[in-house]
């Protein structure tokens, strides 16, 4: 066990954890921060998609050791009031069936539009690729994907 | 089931939960009304009308919603019938998921009851007289209080209005006398030319709550003291647990106890949904996720082979007794036992006319073979269950489709009575079928009765797509007998599969062929399975619209035109007595489909290949035109047209995206879908292995229609997805000249032909 300091969502948050633990389950268990989903465990799902800095990453494989002081960001700290363009975009499309893996699909999409603004249709799907939803709602992410583009 | 409900109580609680601590799902939309958009004032006093709905004193409604969410949209579809009937304005709404009550949500079982695309078929009269009695109790009330007719008393978007006298009020004013006055028995409902509500597309009632991540899913569960568990299961089918040793992981930081349970009692007789291969398992209870994780690899257990059993379970069709044979399965031998009972005569479960004869005459015979492997339902929320044991009482809260099936197990494991069980029906991560069979929750409670404190089970990916309940591998043989100028004579199937067979003898194309013979088979299995979206349809559909493709193309007729003209003998002059559908529904949404698609109006584009597949199925019609191009080998689904014939539409664009779900699961399925067992595990444990779609493989542009008519409300969420199977093999024929007879259809093969 040890002691982590994290800047999650703009906040400073200690942690006693093993150093090996995955962000995911620092989010999860020990901030209550539950919003990051456990789908696979071994990034291949795209559930658990936060932001380091700006970049996506999946933290089901991220020690919490590695994370430094890097400006941690999940679905909970994306916008203050839930309105980010890609939230907003996902409500005007309604895109959720279940509705469980869509924190990770927004974050990763945010990610995305954040590094390519205006993305075209395959790179759309590359950068999404990552993401399953296994309620099939890809055809809306992609749309919504592109209103928030603008 | 709870009996005693103080609703007041348990806002009141709710409320001030949101300031704190997270103890349930229901806190955090207590403000929240159903359209998402505004924050509503919370009312000093709530007014109970009955166990649907209940009007605060400033007319904001509560209405409950029955059935467990997991992703078919209930929460929002089903309050929306209510506040159809009740007048009321959608804004003033606020949404709550109920709790299992089977007295309050009657029948017993059914009453709360998510599968089978029952949910609003088998709501509709009971939320529509759940609205029209409070309607009508208000009306009354306002009658009384302003001495007029109750007759001459309008409604509109929750304000009661006397015309004549110029007096009106608000639903909140009439509230408290109106909760007093007797419930009708049966209340006048709306014309349906006369809804302002149902047909209007309504954004889901929980939409912000989950693009801002809030808490809902059983995973996200929590309460102060909670023990997070995880279980050891056996590594193959056929296995079951011989000893273990807890103490190397006992010892590991974190970790407070490992000790085995036992689902079952003995001599438990099993219902229809106790499925559930691994009764005895090996429970790991510590702090916190991860410790178990790791503790759980540090367990030493030593499995042993299942001898072969047969038990008696009471299930839909009454007691049957069910063999289960010893041994570890194969997929290989899977494949060559279905292929020799294929070719052995069947169970004849339909015949008409002479078919021996007509095949015998025929000028030409058609046969084809078509088969499809074991699916996981892979729900991307694995299974979990929060358990809270307190001596007798339990308290228990997760994912579950099917309340009513597993309170009986949970009770007679317990040796308590139901009434000191309480559930309660988180959302659900997807469930397709898997969460029918909820031996999960069993599990969590014997975990904390043991460790007398709450407890979140929680299922790897692994455990969850090792331990499955699957759709069974099958397998179709279809006949056609031609005569020397292409006439259809005669129509033969003959499907099983391990352990039940997809034959639904019924179905079209029975009752329009003169000469038809329909037999079953099965092969005994212990590989555990059960419902999956559109159970035994999910492959039938496929290899007989795949069929129907071939034969039509045999005898030189369109497609579509071919099977108008089966369902015209159908209608006009059905062959045999039981005939499950709708003829002239079924083809409806095929004239519907050709019209939309533009079918041989509208020359497809180059390179562009066209399948087209019909299907009925959980009371419902739905058909699809699949264009798709081949790029390197690899089809490219440009375009599904979907027509669907499911009675009214509730919330058509919440039925919108279900269908386009359904066709893209489907095509994934199709394409990519399967699991394979070696020495009786599960060859796939987690989504390295199993190929499921995404976002580069989904069809471009999913265009949905639905039929517009009068007709109660029929099944949704199953009906669109068994006939993609077909539309897409059917697409892919015309694309590579090649026809598909084997699912999954590309699977590990990147590149067809
Ligand atoms: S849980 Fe991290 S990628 Fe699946
Ligand atoms: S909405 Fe259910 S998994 Fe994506």
């Amino acid at each position: 066990m040890a002691n982590f300091t994290l800047n999650i969502n703009g906040k400073q948050q200690t942690v006693d954890v093993d150093p090996a633990t995955p962000m995911l389950w620092v989010l999860r268990d020990h901030l209550n921060l539950v919003g990051t989903k456990y789908g696979c465990g071994i990034a291949q799902c795209g559930a658990c998609t936060i932001h380091l800095g700006d970049v996506a990453m999946r933290s089901c494989m991220l020690p919490v050791s590695q994370v430094g002081n890097q400006a941690v960001t999940t679905i909970e700290g994306l916008s203050e009031n839930g309105d980010h363009p890609v939230q907003q975009a996902w409500l005007e499309h309604d895109v959720a069936q279940c509705g469980y893996c869509q924190s990770g699909q927004i974050m990763n999409a945010a990610a995305l539009l954040k590094a390519n603004p205006k993305p075209s249709d395959a790179e759309i799907e590359g950068a999404m690729n990552g993401n399953i939803c296994r309620c099939a709602t890809y055809v809306r992410i992609k749309a919504a994907i592109k209103t928030a583009a603008g | 089931m709870t009996t005693s409900n103080s609703r007041r109580t348990f806002l009141k609680n709710s409320v001030l939960a949101s300031g704190g601590m997270v103890i349930g799902v229901n806190w955090l939309t207590g403000c929240k009304n159903a359209s998402s958009e505004a924050a509503l004032t919370m009312p000093k006093e709530w007014f109970n009308f009955n166990a649907y709905l209940k009007i605060g004193e400033n007319g904001v409604v509560t209405i409950f919603t029955p059935n467990p969410e997991f992703g078919q949209n209930v929460m929002t579809s089903m309050p929306m019938v209510v506040a159809e009937e009740l007048d009321v304005d959608w804004r003033n709404v606020l949404v709550e998921m109920a709790p299992f009550d089977a007295v309050k949500y009657p029948p017993a079982i059914f009453g709360q009851f998510t599968g089978g695309s029952r949910g609003i078929m088998s709501k509709w009269e009971p939320l529509r007289n759940a609205g029209a009695a409070a309607r009508h109790m208000l009306k009354e009330a306002a009658a009384q209080a302003w001495q007029v007719p109750a007759s001459e008393i309008t409604t509109s978007a929750g304000v009661l209005k006397h015309e004549k006298s110029g007096k009106s009020a608000g639903y909140g004013e009439m509230a408290a006398a109106a909760a007093k006055i007797p419930v009708p028995v049966k209340p006048t409902l709306k014309e349906i030319k006369d809804f302002k509500l149902i047909s209007q597309s309504q954004k889901n009632v929980r939409g912000k709550e989950i693009v801002t991540g809030k808490p809902m899913f059983g995973v996200d569960y929590k309460v102060d003291g909670m023990l997070i568990a995880m279980i050891a299961q056996p590594p193959a089918f056929g296995m079951k647990l011989k000893t273990f040793d807890g103490s190397a992981a006992k010892a590991m930081p974190g970790i407070k106890d490992v000790f085995s349970i036992k689902t079952y009692n003995d001599g438990y007789e099993k219902g229809g949904f106790d499925v559930n291969a691994f009764p005895e398992l090996v429970a790991i209870v510590g702090n916190s996720t991860w410790e178990v994780m790791q503790a759980k690899k540090a367990l030493t257990i030593e499995w042993e082979p299942i001898a072969a059993y047969s038990e008696t379970v009471n299930g839909w069709g009454g007691k049957q007794v069910v063999n289960v044979p010893a041994g570890l399965e194969n997929s290989d031998d899977h494949a060559a036992k279905m292929a020799a009972l294929a070719a052995k005569p069947g169970r004849v479960v339909r015949r008409n006319g002479d078919p021996e004869a007509a095949f015998k005459k025929a000028a030409k015979v058609i046969e084809r073979s078509y088969s499809c492997p074991y699916l996981a339902h892979n729900c991307m929320e694995p299974m979990n269950f929060f358990a809270d044991v307190k001596g007798d009482k339990v308290k228990v809260a997760g994912p579950l489709q099917i309340p009513g099936f597993i309170e009986p197990t949970l009770a007679a494991r317990m040796g308590i009575p139901v009434e000191n069980i309480e559930i309660e029906m988180t959302r659900m991560g997807g469930g397709f079928g898997r969460r029918s069979y909820s031996h999960y929750l069993v599990e969590a409670a014997l975990i904390s009765q043991k460790m007398n404190a709450p407890v979140k089970l929680m299922y790897t990916r692994e455990d969850d797509m090792t331990n499955g309940v699957y759709r069974p591998a099958y397998h179709a043989v279809y006949r056609a007998a031609l005569d020397e100028n292409n006439n259809l004579l005669a129509f033969h199937v003959k499907a099983g599969g391990i352990p039940e067979s997809p034959l639904h003898a019924d179905r079209f194309p029975a009752g329009a062929i003169d000469n038809y013979l329909a037999e079953d088979w099965k092969i005994e299995s212990n590989i555990t399975i059960g419902a999956f979206r559109a159970p035994r349809s999910n492959f039938i559909a496929g290899a007989e619209q795949s069929f129907l493709d071939e034969l039509a193309e045999a005898m030189g007729k369109d497609p579509i035109e071919f099977r108008l003209e089966l369902l015209k003998r159908a209608k006009e002059n059905p062959v045999g007595e039981r005939n499950d559908y709708d003829a002239a529904r079924y083809a409806g949404v095929l004239e519907l489909v050709r019209d939309k698609s533009g079918w041989g109006k509208t020359p497809v584009a180059a390179g562009v290949s066209r399948g087209v597949a019909a299907y009925f199925c959980h009371a419902s019609y739905a058909a699809h035109v699949l264009d798709l191009t081949m790029e390197n080998g690899k089809p490219v689904v440009q375009k599904v047209t979907s027509a669907i014939d499911c009675g009214i539409v509730v919330n058509p664009d919440a039925a919108a995206n279900m269908t386009e779900g359904a066709v893209t699961d489907g095509i994934g399925n199709a394409l990519y879908g399967e699991m394979t067992f070696k020495a009786g595990a599960a060859e796939k444990a987690n989504f390295d292995k199993y190929r499921m779609i995404r976002m580069s493989e989904a069809p471009k542009a999913i265009d949905v229609h639905f039929v517009k008519n009068e007709i109660a409300p029929t099944g949704m969420g199953e009906p669109p997805f068994p006939p993609i199977f077909g539309a897409l093999a059917n697409a892919l024929y015309k694309a590579t000249g090649k026809r598909v007879y084997r699912q999954p259809f590309l699977g590990e093969r990147e590149v067809m032909g």
